[in-house]
């Protein structure tokens, strides 16, 4: 079943595209990676099917009922709030039926439990990405959208995110994730978008981005000599 | 509605968290009351001054015909102003100016009753200063309004001593002069003898072309000299000023500086609250979530400005409340300060989120609110007439166009009766938060 679609996608910013005509489907269960060089137009993508900002052109449509839960790549959380004070506003801003058990399930899948009454501003960077991940997915979101999720975390925690997303999936949420991190896309997507300079140059399975490069190794330099070929 | 509330409480949490906002939210308007209610009800201190009195005792008295003038009289006038340090000597006046013991030095020299006596020079006090400005404003203030009161009392004396002479020679009496009485005919009865005389004489008396001329200026003078009461008396007082208001009552000084003082406590508050917590928002980084159907633009700016405008009312009603522990307030009038200090908050909350939805940090929120507003309230209470008509009416474009003007002008309606009214006042402040929430809606968009 499709849980995302997107037409044609497009954002300019003056006179600069920032993403041109971005097309593409996503299962429901389908755990998508974002891959691309630095300014391809990742952030762009998920800002966009986020709904946090306008596009230029093109279209987004979700599965009917569905909801899309965002977590941006810098901590989108008020830092004065504590952590459950934090998944308490964003569940009652999101309409969360019943909002108390909400907060404490994603306080308990995030292992959060003991610093529920922290103020954010006293959370390590790790910490409060984590409960920038929370915040995301605190309404059961038919498509989470992940913006670089591990690149603040420690190895264990990254461990765990992606046992939680992993966990998420399985439930049925599409997840897309924008990453940096080649091998982290091989080993917890199914699929991948390239990006660079703001077009989409592959769209498919991770092991298809393997084979559309020119030759053999890991898939970071078949991703690399991608690019090279296509001029980037 | 939901929403807002929800955002509205966060930010409540969040205000109760910043342990300094907090505190200057609520501490603010208490001092700023105890301060203003101080400043306006107490009158400064009497500057102090060393006095030295060179007139000796037996010349203390200054004897205008009839009128005895007694200097000390003078003298305690002058005290009313100033705390005197009584000195004997200049060289301890100076002394006393030069090491900061006293503020300034005043000085009666000896010849003061002679001069006023023969008023042929000019009588003199001599104050010596030490060379503050501030110091030399200050016992100025205080001493001339007691000199200028002194002068008047001075010159209404000299006027009845010239009033007196005048009808001495106009109608006659008796003269007291060295000890002796002697008797003063008057140019009245003068000119009646005259003409008498002349009535007795033959038509062609040579003595009556000869005295007839004397009788004609003794009418003349007669004529004249009775009008010379009231030029004696304008010299006296050259000018008096006569006070008329336009608008029929003026403000007090004192109660002007309280609408001044609330209305520049609302501006800080509301705008640095609006635009702050506004901008908070996108250093948190917390708008881009929001925006994405969570919170409506319109709720989201609603919540922000409804928060500010609402600790600007209670920091606006605190001050108006303290400082009428110290200035006496009108309290049938509540319900008016009331009126008045809700539209200037929600004015000023509204130019608040306009300028929040600028920035991208409270620090520069914070800055643009502070750079905007400090010189509209300079330039809101230019009065007019102290810059050129071209240069005041871009003033009051500029200040009709930000909303200061008119929450002060609604302030100074409701608690002193002041032009314009405040429904005129409150109606130009609507128009303003319909545009500043206007423009804020656009830069939420940018």
């Amino acid at each position: 079943m499709t849980a995302l679609s997107a037409r044609s996608l497009s954002k300019r910013f003056g006179e600069r595209v920032a993403l041109s005509e971005v097309s593409f489907e996503l299962e429901a269960g389908e755990v998508l990676a974002v891959i691309g060089p630095n300014g391809a137009g990742k952030t762009t993508l998920l800002t966009l099917l986020a709904g946090a900002a306008e596009p230029s052109g093109g279209s987004v449509a979700l599965a009917e009922g569905g909801r899309i839960g965002w977590v941006p790549q810098q901590t989108a959380v008020y830092s004065k709030l504590s952590v459950a004070e934090n998944l308490r506003l964003f569940a009652r801003l999101e309409r969360v039926g019943d909002v108390d058990a909400a907060v404490a399930a994603m306080l308990e899948q995030t292992g959060l439990v003991d610093r529920a009454a922290e103020q954010l501003g006293r959370l390590s960077g790790g910490n409060r990405q984590r409960v920038n991940i929370a915040v995301g997915l605190l309404a059961r979101p038919a498509v989470a959208l992940l913006d670089e999720p591990s690149a603040s975390l420690d190895p264990r925690q990254r461990e765990r995110l992606w046992s939680f997303i992993g966990a998420q999936a399985q439930a049925g949420t599409g997840i897309v994730f924008a990453t940096h991190d080649i091998a982290e896309a091989e080993r917890h997507a199914g699929s991948v978008l390239v990006l660079a300079d703001g077009e989409l140059l592959y769209s498919g399975p991770t092991e298809g981005l393997r084979q559309a490069g020119p030759g053999e190794g890991d898939l970071e330099t078949a991703f690399v000599e991608f690019l090279r070929e296509r001029g980037h | 509605m939901t929403a807002l509330r929800w955002l509205i409480g966060k930010d409540l949490r969040i205000l109760r968290r910043s342990p300094v906002l907090a505190t200057l939210l609520i501490l603010y308007p208490a001092v700023v009351a105890v301060l203003i209610g101080l400043a306006l009800s107490r009158s400064p201190g009497k500057p102090l001054v060393a006095f030295l009195n060179e007139i000796p005792p037996s010349a203390a008295t200054i004897t205008l015909g009839k009128t005895v003038i007694h200097t000390t009289t003078y003298e305690r006038q002058l005290f009313q102003a100033i705390d005197p340090v009584v000195v004997h000597s200049r060289a301890q006046a100076l002394a006393d100016v030069r090491d900061g013991t006293t503020l300034a030095a005043l000085i009666i020299p000896a010849n003061l009753p002679r001069r006023l006596a023969t008023a042929d020079e000019s009588a003199y006090v001599q104050v010596i200063y030490n060379g503050s400005a501030i110091n030399q404003s200050l016992v100025q203030t205080a001493l001339e309004s007691k000199l200028a009161a002194a002068n008047a009392e001075l010159a209404s004396q000299l006027q009845r001593v010239a009033d007196g002479y005048i009808d001495l020679l106009l109608s006659g009496g008796r003269l007291g002069f060295l000890g002796l009485s002697i008797d003063v005919l008057g140019l009245k009865a003068s000119a009646q003898i005259l003409r008498a005389v002349l009535a007795t004489l033959p038509a062609h008396s040579s003595l009556r072309a000869r005295l007839g001329p004397v009788a004609s200026f003794a009418q003349i003078a007669v004529n004249n000299l009775a009008s010379s009461k009231a030029v004696v008396g304008a010299v006296a007082a050259p000018i008096v000023a006569r006070s008329t208001f336009v608008n029929g009552a003026k403000t007090p000084l004192d109660l002007y500086a309280v609408a001044v003082a609330v209305a520049v406590s609302l501006m800080f508050v509301g705008l640095l609250l609006a635009s702050g917590m506004l901008a908070l928002e996108r250093e948190e980084n917390t708008f881009a979530r929001l925006r994405r159907g969570l919170v409506a633009p319109s709720a989201l700016l609603g919540a922000k400005a409804l928060l500010a405008a609402a600790c600007a009312f209670c920091v606006g009603f605190a001050m108006l409340a303290g400082i009428s522990a110290f200035v006496p307030l009108d309290w049938g009038r509540v319900g008016l300060w009331l009126l008045a200090i809700a539209g200037g908050a929600l004015g000023f909350a509204a130019l608040g989120v306009a300028l929040g939805a600028l920035v991208r940090d409270v620090r520069a929120a914070s800055l643009l609110a502070l750079l905007v507003s400090l010189p509209l309230v300079f330039l809101a209470l230019v009065p007019s007439g102290a810059v050129a008509a071209g240069l005041y009416d871009v003033i009051r474009v500029i200040s009709a166009v930000f909303p200061f003007k008119p929450a002060f002008e609604a302030i100074d309606a409701a608690v002193n009766r002041s032009s314009p009214g405040i429904w005129e006042s409150l109606g130009h402040l609507a128009l303003l938060i319909v545009a500043f929430g206007g423009l804020a809606r656009a830069g939420l968009r940018a």
